[in-house]
Parts: C-alpha cells; sequence; structure tokens
C-alpha cells in the first residue's frame, strides 16, 4: 500500500510536470504570437524597459566595476608567477566579455527585474486586474505580458555590454593605476586576444538568449502562480532559482557551442 | 502621445548600452585594428608547424603584417601547407624566408619573414620557397641526447 502511493505521487508530480511544460510552451508561443501590439504601441515597451533595464543599471555598474577590479587583481597575482603580468589585459576582458559578463549581468537581471516581473503579474492576477482586462475585451498577454517579453530581450545585451565595459575599466583602474602593469600593454595585449566576431558578437548573443529565457520563466512563473500571498511569493522564489539554473546550464551549452572543439 | 521623462531615461540607457558595445568593439576588441586595406594570399610548405594555428599572426622585424588564414596538410607531399594573408601595404622579396617562431617561452607561435634580396615581389598566390619548420621540444631535447651520447662513445 505504501508503495503504491509512493508511486502514484511521484507519477503525479511526473504528469504535473509535463503539463506545466506543456502551459509554459503554449504560454512562450502565444506571447510571440501577440507580440505585435508591443511595436506598434512601442510606448509600452519603452515604459517596461524603463522598469527592467534602466532601474538595473546602477547595480549592473557597480556589480561590473568590482568584479572587473577582483579579476585585475586575482589576475595579477597569478600571472605574476610566471612574469606575464603584461597578459593581464587580456585575461580580463576575455573572461569579462565571454563569460561573466553575459551570465552575471542575466543572473543579477533574474534577480532584479525578473523577480519584480513575476512579483508584479503575481498580484495583477490575484486582484483579478487580469481577469478584468479579459472582461474588458484586452487581451492580457498582447497588454502586459509581450511588452515586458521585448523589453527584457531588449535589455539584457545592453547591460551585458555595460557590465562588460564597465568590468574591464575595473580591471584597468586595478592593473594599470593602481598596482602599475604598464599600459601600453595592458591595452595591445587586449586587443590581440579579443576577437569582435568571436568574442565579443558572441557575447552579446549569449546575453539575448538568456534574457529571452529569464523573461520567458519570470513571465510564465507571474502568469502561472496561484493567486494567493503564498503563491506569488514562492512563484518568485521559482523564477529566480529557475532561471539562474536556466543562465548557467544555457552558458554551457552556448559556451560548447561556440568556443568548444574548433 | 508626448515624450516623457521617462523617454528620456530609457534612450540614455539604450544609448549607453550601445556605447558600451562600440567601446568594447574598438577598444577592447581588435575592431580598430583590423585591417580593412587590401591584402594578397601567399603559400608556404612546412614540415611541421608546431602548434601555428588559424589566425596566427604574420610579423616581419616584429610588426604584424598578416594572419594565417588556412593550414592543411598537403597529401602530395605531406607537408603542411600554411596560407597566409598579408597586407598590400607591405611588399616582400620573392625569396622571403618564412619561420615559424614563439613569443616568449611559453608563447603563441607566429611566422616571421626575413626579407632576402631579390629584385621580384611576391605576387598574389605565389609560394614561398624557403622556410623553416617550428621547433619541437621533444626533436631538440633527442638531438641532445643523441649528441651528448656520440660525444661519450668518441671520447672512450
Amino acid at each position: 500500500m505504501p508503495i503504491s502511493t509512493s508511486l502514484k505521487k511521484v507519477g503525479h508530480r511526473v504528469v504535473n510536470a509535463v503539463w506545466r511544460l506543456g502551459f509554459a510552451s503554449r504560454f512562450f508561443a502565444l506571447t510571440l504570437f501577440y507580440s505585435g501590439p508591443s511595436f506598434r504601441r512601442f510606448h509600452l515597451t519603452i515604459k517596461e524597459m524603463f522598469f527592467s533595464g534602466v532601474m538595473s543599471l546602477i547595480i549592473i555598474l557597480v556589480a561590473g566595476m568590482f568584479v572587473g577590479m577582483v579579476l585585475g587583481l586575482q589576475g595579477y597575482e597569478t600571472l605574476k608567477r610566471y612574469g606575464s603580468e603584461s597578459a593581464l589585459g587580456s585575461l580580463v576582458a576575455l573572461s569579462l566579455v565571454r563569460e561573466l559578463g553575459p551570465v552575471l549581468a542575466a543572473l543579477l537581471f533574474a534577480s532584479r527585474a525578473g523577480s519584480a516581473m513575476t512579483a508584479e503579474i503575481g498580484l495583477m492576477k490575484a486582484t483579478e486586474q487580469i481577469a478584468a482586462m479579459e472582461l474588458m475585451a484586452v487581451n492580457p498577454i498582447a497588454r502586459v505580458v509581450a511588452p515586458r517579453f521585448w523589453a527584457g530581450v531588449f535589455s539584457m545585451p545592453l547591460l551585458a555590454a555595460l557590465f562588460s565595459a564597465m568590468g574591464v575599466f575595473g580591471g584597468y583602474v586595478v592593473g594599470v593605476v593602481l598596482i602599475g602593469v604598464d599600459e601600453g600593454s595592458f591595452w595591445s595585449q587586449m586587443q590581440s586576444a579579443v576577437d569582435f566576431q568571436h568574442d565579443v558578437l558572441n557575447g552579446v548573443l549569449k546575453s539575448f538568449v538568456f534574457g529571452l529565457a529569464v523573461t520567458a520563466i519570470a513571465l510564465f512563473e507571474g502568469y502561472d502562480a496561484p493567486p494567493t500571498a503564498e503563491g506569488v511569493s514562492g512563484a518568485t522564489t521559482r523564477t529566480v532559482v529557475e532561471s539562474s539554473l536556466a543562465i548557467l546550464i544555457l552558458d554551457f551549452i552556448l559556451t560548447a557551442l561556440m568556443f568548444g572543439g574548433n | 502621445m508626448e515624450r516623457t521623462t521617462l523617454d528620456l531615461w530609457v534612450g540614455a540607457f539604450v544609448v549607453a548600452g550601445l556605447g558600451a558595445l562600440v567601446m568594447l568593439a574598438m577598444k577592447v576588441g581588435n575592431l580598430s585594428t583590423y585591417n580593412v586595406s587590401e591584402t594578397y594570399q601567399v603559400e608556404a610548405y612546412f614540415s611541421n608547424i608546431g602548434g601555428l594555428k588559424p589566425k596566427a599572426s604574420i610579423k616581419s622585424a616584429g610588426v604584424l603584417v598578416g594572419r594565417v588564414i588556412d593550414i592543411k596538410l598537403d597529401t602530395q607531399r605531406y607537408e603542411a601547407k600554411v596560407t597566409m594573408s598579408i597586407d598590400k601595404r607591405y611588399q616582400f622579396p620573392k625569396d622571403t624566408f618564412a619561420n615559424i617562431l614563439t613569443s616568449g617561452l611559453l608563447g603563441e607561435q607566429y611566422i616571421g619573414l626575413s626579407p632576402g634580396g631579390d629584385d621580384k615581389m611576391l605576387a598574389n598566390g605565389e609560394v614561398l620557397k624557403q622556410t623553416q619548420s617550428a621547433v619541437v621540444l621533444e626533436d631538440l631535447i633527442g638531438k641532445f641526447m643523441y649528441s651528448k651520447a656520440s660525444e661519450s662513445d668518441s671520447a672512450k
């Protein structure tokens, strides 16, 4: 008897997960299908870009600066042993542009803007604003979801680029200004190591994919949240956990595709 | 529909983001040094290229003059065929010597060109006749051991 009940529970969970996945796919497809208004009435998207992009600026810039400074310090300590401090520039720039910029900016974006999106939409649902829109024949996906989705997708690469640029600046401050690595070799080694297409554009592509994943997860969790205080808080937590995992897993796949095995 | 302060902030955000991207391209990446100038291609055969990779730099007197664009094994000669793209501003004599060198002890490998004294210049698609392969550390150690052994033999 206990075996069959526990089996039932497992089966229930699996069926539920598949069900949710199907609903999420349909939700994502509907978001893309009803994206027309978020471009025709672009001010809706602009408004959401303000909330998800501009409001995330400070945390992105400060975090990028400090990540770059830590990279400069740690990189210098390690490179010094091999007498190749001049490679500090390429170390800082490559690790930021390829990995840390897109990934850390996306993680920060998920916890700063993604959680806010989930909470907002979850609360809209809990207070029956979404149901009210449907009653007024306003499509909530076109009016509420799609603008937020595109705002996140547009903001993410810009935020990642700002993160990387600030990081390079932070590495420059620590490496060249504070420690005294030669400025010429810092920049020239960086420029000879970083390729625009291979490194910078691939980084932008990565952050675009992360933006897609984070906003899609955040919006779906908000839309799917049980309309209670507990449900919204659980959905917010799930957004941060799921999108962080999605970012890291996608990052591995994208890195393997872009930089692995050529 | 009117302009709002919100638009200003979003505009500033987009400008800053694109500016960061341009900065990454110009200052961090190699787009500013990317030679849009025309290039010509020459080929060279090496019996061993060591760790040379496509996109490796080609230098003459230490100055970057081009890039390796392709490395293939020529099954006619069983030698590595290296295709190089060189900036048109830099013309080299026909008897230029191509060397695979290493920058620093553990650094990347690159091709060094030492110009000869020929009056004629290399043209597109020509082959460099004189090449020197990469120094492979194992071969070097092997040679050293061999010469040591023969020295001790002759001393007997």
